[in-house]
């Protein structure tokens, strides 16, 4: 899955962390007149948990929005794997093997809960309009390995009752857990979650967190999430960065961040001049 | 040159006008789209429910008279000599404010929170049951329309320039504009007008501060029946009262494609350049193509902005954040 | 009793995508395609044969064609009458330019043509959401009307600028012109209808028309897992325009036999399709189906009752079925957006846990 080089090192808990998936570079945003993003740098590493956090309106979903390709920063770089990207539209990076989760909920209101994770597994299928119209041969194979590979998703996230279930009929907490779903069904190199615990009771907060966990540990998939919980933070990330006012503001394990005064500020909120 | 050419125009003017009466219909689906988003198809059946009304009531028709002869067996087509063209413009306006109530509870309330698809679609049905509607209380047949305004073309104008200017369409200009200019001021200076510019920012902005969706579009439907039956009106004075009144929706399309959807200037412009344009490419470029091409030269117009300028030239540009 | 819904369990993913995974539901479809295929078309009287089931067919090809693109893919395309022309005047063409090709191929090529157009239109407006399309369509109902009326070459330079389908046959068959056998035409348009219903459902249940969906119900999400918008419904419009081709195709060759622009393929046509895909049920193959079979027998439904049986008048008749249609529109999108197919199955529904409320 994730490639090893030799920086790599392990954790105390087994997990091995590699270089630099992503880096980004001085990146700034601007809407019109409203800076969104300034001069932002930091960088994630594969088979990390890194997350982003920081009081609201400070641009974190801003932040995924630039590393998905809907918004493209004015100045700066985004690095992905080692190589400069080029401006590219988010289904291309899609392609490249990026996955997110959307703080509203973004799944497909219409379908069941299978054929939501099916759809994740779009960049994985490959049958042309002929084979799929004729649908014995190729393309039923196609579709019957990738619901194989979404079947194992279900078990893991453990929704195997709501399968059929029209998803604008599910409980948020449920909702959210699909959409988990449609993400690693992509099976991502880098997977974006954008407040995926927004809204949740502490065992769902619990539930989702394992989740999270154990996508990492089994897959190494490297995750990078916003998260306004400082609990969760402090047990399951790696690394954080914090950001304020579109500014970096720190940027180190969980504990260095703690202990950060700037941090301390901004969260309690020292007036800025 | 042809500018010196007097046809030119000739045709040129006569595109204003004709363009002033699409600005016309096109205000009513702005205003609708302004407050509650959705882009009303039935608009140009409710200029010609609004027109055969005032004619009704005009000429003292029975509504369903042929409804009650068919089924019931009743031969009750009049009811007597109709009524003055002010008091049969004051009921029609009447009848179109208690549409539009209706057209709110019974079509808009349930579909609150539906996607604009849906909404539009749903436009597209209740077109259908006004013209059905309208048919059967007022019966198909082509009807002259007489609000007293002056006809034939205009001496003085034809007399100084040589041009030849129909009377009806500089007339159905002036009201337009006049209709216009209220409906700006309205929009500005009154509470009501404020009210309906709140909504259209923001439905659940204004919802908090106390302004009752419910009532709002009570309101823009029934400002639209007005403009329908002002247009409705001019058009039905220039060429009778008729099913085709009902298409000059879809020819409403092309002018907020071009002005923008969200904008009261652009549909006016939109609605001019439509009207200026469709004259001057069918009168200069059509015989050469064979004619008729007023009947799609809008769309083609509009196809073209959409390539350069989607929003047109006045509307917002559309901003998705996620 | 009969209807055994329990029981029947899957062992394998194969078996568990099936269309038709009830065993009652599979067999009384293939009952129902039996007789339709093989007893109707040697019993049905001319009259039935011609105002009915040769409609009904080719309308459920336009109507899966329309949902397609509408009811799936959420694009909506006011420009079905001026894409059915296409269909036909292709056809005319192809029949009048190579005398000795078969109708299989006539009728496909003029889905092909379709298809072409379709896209030419569709290049410029998919870009952008909304109406956009709408009015796209609406200029290419207008402009190709117009086109086939003004442009000879269309027409074979005839003087009355209406196309007559000349007599050709399918497999050594005569299914166009005066000499063709009711059964012929039936079967060939029945063939037609169930070979590409099938080839569509294929389409919608893999990833292809899952893409279409994730394009309708929210499109932002669909980029993010690898869909490209304009491609996406760029094949939705092509496919579509196919459908709606080979409907037109049909339409003009096999059923009308003559045609001329301005009456058949007017605006009212691409409202015709439009109201049987809400009727019957938007995304949803049967439901263009059921749709098509609404609207062709509703006006001879009423015919029947109100001016048969009541002796009303045919414009009152007329008036009463465009009120009850624009009605039905309103209901259906107010109470039930997948139609009658979706009414249906929650009849199912009631009726499995009936007596009981829930």
């Amino acid at each position: 899955m994730n490639d090893i080089d030799e920086r790599s090192f392990t954790t105390p808990d087994g997990r091995t962390i590699g270089s630099e998936i992503l880096s980004v570079k001085n990146i700034t945003l601007k809407f019109g007149g409203v800076t969104a993003l300034e001069d932002i740098s930091f960088d994630i590493k594969e088979g990390e948990i890194r997350a982003i956090i920081g009081p609201n309106g400070a641009g974190k979903s801003s932040m995924l929005n630039v590393i998905n390709g809907f918004y493209h920063p004015q100045q700066g770089e985004v690095w992905f794997r080692k190589k400069l990207r080029p401006p590219l539209k988010p289904y291309q990076i899609a392609y490249q093997g990026v996955a997110r989760t959307f703080q509203n909920i973004a799944l497909f209101k219409g379908m069941s809960t299978l054929d939501n994770i099916m759809t994740g597994r779009f960049t994985h299928m490959t049958s042309g309009i002929a084979a799929q119209a004729i649908w014995k041969g190729f393309a039923e194979r196609e579709e019957i390995e990738n619901r194989e590979k979404v079947e194992q998703i279900i078990d893991f996230l453990e929704i195997q009752k709501i399968r059929r279930t029209e998803v604008g009929r599910l409980p948020y907490g449920l909702q959210k857990r699909v959409e988990l779903g449609r993400a690693l069904a992509a099976e991502p190199k880098l997977l974006l979650l954008d407040e995926p615990m927004a809204g949740m009771n502490v065992e769902e907060k619990e539930d989702m967190s394992r989740f999270v966990l154990d996508v990492n540990e089994e897959f190494g998939t490297t995750v990078a999430l916003i998260e306004h919980d400082m609990g969760v933070v402090m047990d399951i990330a790696d690394r954080v960065v914090v950001m304020d006012y579109g500014k970096k503001i720190g940027d180190g394990t969980p504990a260095e961040v703690r202990s950060s005064q700037i941090v301390i500020d901004a969260y309690l909120g020292v007036s800025h001049e | 040159m042809f500018l010196l050419d007097p046809f030119f125009w000739e045709v040129v003017i006569s595109g204003l006008l004709a363009g002033v009466m699409y600005a016309l219909v096109a205000l009513g689906f702005v205003l609708i789209f302004k407050a509650s988003g959705i882009f009303n198809f039935a608009q140009g059946v409710l200029a010609l429910f609004a027109a055969l009304t005032l004619v009704g009531f005009q000429t003292g028709q029975v509504p369903f008279a042929h409804l009650l002869e068919a089924v019931l067996g009743i031969h009750y087509s009049h009811w007597g000599e109709g009524m003055s063209t002010v008091i049969a413009l004051i009921l029609s306006l009447c009848v179109m404010i208690g549409l539009a109530w209706l057209v709110v509870k019974v079509v808009l309330k349930p579909l609150v929170n539906q996607e604009g698809i849906i909404l539009f679609m749903a436009t597209i049905g209740l077109a259908f049951v006004l013209e059905g509607v309208g048919d059967l209380m007022w019966g198909a047949n082509v009807k002259r329309l007489d609000v007293g305004l002056p006809e034939g073309p205009s001496d003085l104008l034809l007399d100084y320039t040589g041009m030849f200017i129909e009377k009806l369409e500089i007339s159905a200009a002036v009201v337009a504009i006049i209709l216009v200019i209220l409906l700006m001021l309205f929009s500005q200076y009154t509470k009501m007008g404020r009210a309906l510019r709140a909504v259209a920012d923001d439905h659940q902005a204004a919802l908090s501060v106390g302004i009752s969706l419910e009532t709002i579009w009570w309101v823009v439907w029934s400002i639209s029946g007005l403009v329908a039956l002002v247009a409705g009106v001019m058009w039905g004075a220039k060429s009778g009262v008729q099913f085709s009144l009902s298409l000059i929706a879809l020819k409403a399309l092309p002018v907020l494609m071009l002005g923008g959807f969200t904008s009261i200037p652009g549909a006016i412009i939109g609605g001019l350049m439509i009207g200026v344009g469709e004259k001057v490419f069918e009168f200069y470029i059509g015989p050469m193509i064979g004619g008729a091409t007023e009947n799609w030269f809008a769309y083609m117009l509009a196809l073209v902005f959409l390539l350069f300028r989607p929003q047109g030239l006045f509307g917002e540009k559309i901003i998705e954040r996620v | 009793m009969i209807y055994r819904e329990a029981g029947q369990f899957k062992v394998s993913y194969q078996e568990d995508q099936e269309t038709f995974p009830i065993r009652f539901d599979k067999v009384a479809f293939w009952l129902s395609i039996f007789i339709v295929a093989a007893v109707i078309p040697f019993f049905v009287n001319d009259y039935w044969e011609k105002s009915v089931f040769l409609p009904f067919f080719i309308y459920s090809i336009a109507a899966i064609g329309l949902n397609i693109l509408t009811g799936y893919c959420g694009q909506v395309s006011l420009g079905t009458g001026g894409f059915m022309a296409v269909g036909a005047y292709t056809s005319y063409k192809l029949m009048t330019s190579f005398p000795g090709l078969d109708m299989f191929i006539v009728i496909v090529g003029s889905g092909l043509m379709t298809a072409a157009v379709g896209m030419l239109f569709g290049i410029p407006s998919l870009r952008i959401k909304g109406f956009y399309l709408a009015v796209a369509t609406l200029a290419a109902q207008f402009f190709l009307v117009w086109l086939f009326n003004k442009w000879e070459w269309t027409y074979n330079y005839s003087a009355t600028g209406q196309i007559t389908a000349p007599q050709r046959d399918f497999l050594g068959i005569v299914v166009t012109g005066a000499y063709s056998k009711p059964w012929a035409t039936y079967l060939f348009c029945f063939a037609f209808l169930f070979v590409f219903a099938w080839l569509a459902r294929n389409l919608v249940r893999g990833h292809i028309g899952r893409s279409w969906m994730a394009i309708r119900d929210m499109d932002i999400a669909a980029e993010i897992i690898g869909v490209n918008p304009l491609k996406a419904k760029l094949s939705a419009f092509a496919i579509s325009s196919f459908y709606i081709g080979i409907a037109g195709g049909l339409y003009f060759s096999v059923w009308l036999g003559a045609a001329e622009p301005t009456e058949a393929f007017s605006i009212d046509k691409s409202f015709d399709v439009l109201f049987m895909i809400i009727i019957g049920g938007l995304g949803s193959m049967i439901g263009s189906i059921i749709g098509a079979a609404f609207i062709v027998l509703l006006p001879v439904f009423f015919k029947t009752t109100l001016v048969g049986i009541l002796g009303w008048p045919t414009d009152i008749a007329e008036f009463s079925q465009i009120i009850l249609i624009g009605s039905l529109i309103i209901f259906f999108l107010i109470k039930e957006p997948h139609g009658i197919a979706a009414l249906w199955r929650t009849l199912k529904e009631k009726l499995r846990l009936w007596p009981f409320p829930y």
